[in-house]
């Protein structure tokens, strides 16, 4: 469950989006998934409309779209491009990652030179990719 | 947009009051201050917790004698688990034993998704252990966390006043508050005195004892290192 944290952490700032851009109401949220952090959907749905429920108008209503971003690294020693496979990983080292998704870098090689110094160039966690709302 | 910035502060609310234990110098003793003054203050009854920032060298539960099964829990977010009175976070437990070889941004996104997560409990002090440097961590933290104070250590050394003086030039320069220069490892034979313009609030010994009592908290706490640290810590909690 601690994708609730990180669902409190999107709406706090959707909230604070919304009124720097002095809208009334939010009407929808668009939140990229990063599939490298292996967020569980339907606990982070979950946990989102809790949380929606309790809050006042500004946001309470707000449609929540999810979108999912497939995770890809570069290495930097050789430049190689690689898709993340969770299969690959024990189910503790999945967990780390999906804690703190850099920790990759203690456990993840490049495949084509072992190198660590990779980087993760899409994919990495949660995002919130865009706000609409009424003014 | 990042989503995880603007609940930071909300996590951090449950605390009182945040010490970074910083020297810009390598091993002159921060971990072990840092470590020892979480162990000394919740003896003193306060509600401690205890951060370890040092991402390449993480040495505090080395020291707290973290034992492997101790992990935090789940709970709309990460619970510290407690040991031995403190709660603990530190991100050995995800690289367990492996080395984290992270560049600047991968810190800073590190250190941003700890402090998005854990749910630290109404706490009197956070005790910060810090990396040497003054790069991305020493950045992060006086951007990410809500006031911190800094303690200074150094040992008597001038090669240690050398960088611990630019520390605090740049905490100066900031307005970081600084709690004050905790003076690690003099021995008798020592000379040197310090001149770094701010005050010195603890002067500990060169401890033959401490490397015996890492890992052993009890034992940690009877040591002449820990008895004069007691001092230190009775005279700046007040403030
Ligand atoms: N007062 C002391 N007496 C004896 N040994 C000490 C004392 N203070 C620290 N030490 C020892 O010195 C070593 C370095 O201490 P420590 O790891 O706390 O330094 P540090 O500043 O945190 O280092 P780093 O910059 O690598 O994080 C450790 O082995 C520690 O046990
Ligand atoms: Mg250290
Ligand atoms: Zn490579």
């Amino acid at each position: 469950m601690h994708e609730w944290a990180l669902a409190e952490a999107v709406i706090a700032t959707a909230k604070r989006a919304a009124r720097e851009k002095k809208l009334r109401r939010i009407t929808e949220i668009t939140v990229k998934l990063g599939e490298l952090q292996q967020i569980e959907r339907t606990v982070f749905e979950f946990a989102l409309e809790q949380i929606l429920a309790q809050e006042d108008a500004l946001v309470r209503h707000a449609k929540v779209v999810l979108e999912t971003e497939r995770a890809r690294f570069r290495c930097r020693a050789c430049h190689h491009e690689w898709a993340f496979e969770t299969e690959h990983f024990a189910p503790e080292i999945a967990e780390a990652i999906h804690f703190v998704p850099e920790i990759a870098h203690a456990y993840v090689r490049c495949p084509s030179c072992r190198s660590p110094d990779f980087e993760v160039i899409a994919g990495r966690g949660v995002w919130l990719a865009s706000l609409k709302g009424e003014e | 947009m990042d989503p995880r910035l603007a609940i930071i502060a909300e996590r951090l609310k449950s605390i009182k009051k945040i010490i970074a234990v910083a020297a810009g110098k390598g091993g002159v003793g921060k971990s072990t201050v840092a470590t020892g003054l979480a162990l000394v203050l919740s003896k003193m009854g306060y509600k401690v917790g205890l951060l370890d920032l040092d991402f390449y060298g993480p040495s505090t539960h080395v020291i707290l004698g973290l034992s492997e099964e101790i992990q935090p829990t789940e709970e709309r977010g990460i619970v510290p688990p407690k040991v031995h009175g403190i709660e603990f976070m530190s991100l050995v437990f995800y690289t367990r034993k492996n080395p984290a070889p992270l560049r600047g941004p991968d810190l800073t996104n590190a250190l941003i998704e700890l402090l998005a997560i854990t749910r630290w409990g109404e706490l009197d002090f956070l005790i910060v252990d810090m990396p040497p440097g003054m790069g991305d961590t020493t950045l992060d933290a006086i951007r990410l966390l809500k006031n911190p104070s800094f303690l200074v250590v150094t040992t008597p050394s001038r090669v240690a006043y050398e960088t611990v003086s630019r520390l605090i030039a740049l905490l100066s320069e900031l307005s970081i508050p600084i709690l004050g220069v905790i003076e690690n490892m003099r021995r008798p034979s020592d000379r040197v005195r310090l001149s770094l313009g701010v005050r010195v609030i603890g002067e500990l010994p060169f401890d033959e004892e401490l490397e015996d009592a890492l890992g052993d908290p009890e034992r940690f706490l009877q040591t002449e290192f820990a008895r004069r640290l007691r001092e230190v810590a009775s005279a700046f909690k007040e403030s």
